[in-house]
């Protein structure tokens, strides 16, 4: 089904898109149809940056056990990264 | 009369006065004929959903896709699009009824128009295609799978979509619904709870349900495409235009 469930928050970073490397300001993150993967519905999480259009984006579909993976090897990079490299605080 | 047709981008003017895009399709030779307003699915303004505005021409009928993303994101891929106005709540539903009218004049004005226009939506397109039905005067209307029609989703997320149990007392055409059987949204109860309510209402409308099918049957690029309930359902669609399109307003 189209989905209406869209999470939305702000980030600080950057990303490459199609037309190059951006600085990424807002992320979606959302279960919804596809537009490439060949599934009925992925975790899909767009990075970015509406100032600088809607082309400024980088888009990822996943099945859901790999976003599960993605979001733990996330957690467990951050958290295992050397005292003092990464910052505790939110963006 | 050929099968001669054209089929191209212009503009027309949506919901506030906006200059919108829109794909029109139509038949270059034959008789006065109704209209088609195809009202795209979330993922957006794609080749898939150009394809089924072609497929009315073909068919003989005027045929116009909005953009809906457009103000977001004017000459933006679909998807590209469709991620941007996701990132911004969706499409309010007053302004999803303004682009629908202006499509649905557009339609009108054209020399080959009979005067009379039907909409159709597939999944959050079906919702708005039973939405705009309620809200503006038209001939027919087809909700193809359309989520959230009684239902809404769950508190808390942006995107405000009210569901539409109230409006069913608008209707102001017939209906036709196709829906897949193993589709939970809508769910089978959802799709029963609607007839009644239109039943109650006095509405004339035509549902129809196709075991093994679910959501997104329609759609040949998805692994949900189910092609005979497809092959099915677009008979049903071709007798429900000829019925309500036919003869002029």
């Amino acid at each position: 089904m189209c989905t209406y469930q869209t999470t939305r928050l702000p980030v600080r970073g950057s990303g490459k898109g199609a037309q190059g490397w951006f600085p990424v300001s807002d992320a979606t993150v959302y279960v919804d149809h596809p537009v490439h993967a060949p599934a009925d519905h992925t975790l899909n999480i767009d990075l970015l940056n509406p100032a600088r259009g809607a082309a400024a984006r980088v888009a990822l579909e996943l099945d859901p056990g790999s976003a599960r993976a993605l979001a733990l090897a996330i957690i467990e990079t951050l958290d295992s990264a050397p005292p003092g490299l990464v910052e505790p605080s939110a963006p | 009369m050929t099968d001669a047709m054209r089929a191209e981008t212009i503009e027309i003017t949506g919901h506030g006065g906006d200059t919108v895009e829109a794909y029109l399709a139509r038949p270059l030779d034959g008789p006065p004929t109704g209209g088609v307003v195809v009202i795209h699915h979330k993922p957006g303004y794609d080749d898939a959903t150009k394809e089924i505005t072609r497929r009315f021409a073909a068919h003989g009928y005027l045929a116009i896709c909005p953009n809906l993303y457009y103000r977001e994101a004017p000459g933006a891929s679909p998807d590209d699009a469709a991620a941007a106005s996701r990132a911004r709540g969706g499409v309010p539903d007053d302004r999803l009824v303004g682009d629908v009218a202006g499509a649905a004049d557009h339609l009108r004005s054209l020399p080959s128009s009979n005067g009379r226009v039907a909409t159709i939506g597939y999944c959050s397109g079906g919702r708005q295609s039973f939405l705009a039905a309620c809200s503006l005067t038209l001939d027919a209307a087809v909700d193809c799978y359309g989520a959230f029609v009684l239902s809404s989703p769950p508190e808390g997320f942006p995107d405000h979509v009210p569901q539409l149990a109230d409006r069913v007392q608008d209707l102001s055409c017939p209906l036709l619904g196709l829906f897949g059987a193993e589709d939970q949204y809508p769910a089978p109860d959802e799709v029963d709870r609607f007839g009644t309510l239109l039943t109650e209402a006095g509405k004339e409308f035509e549902f129809h349900s196709y075991p093994g099918a679910g959501h997104a049957f329609f759609s040949t690029d998805r692994p949900s495409y189910r092609p005979e309930a497809a092959v099915e359902g677009w008979q049903r669609i071709w007798e429900f235009f000829d019925r309500t399109l036919s003869s002029p307003r």
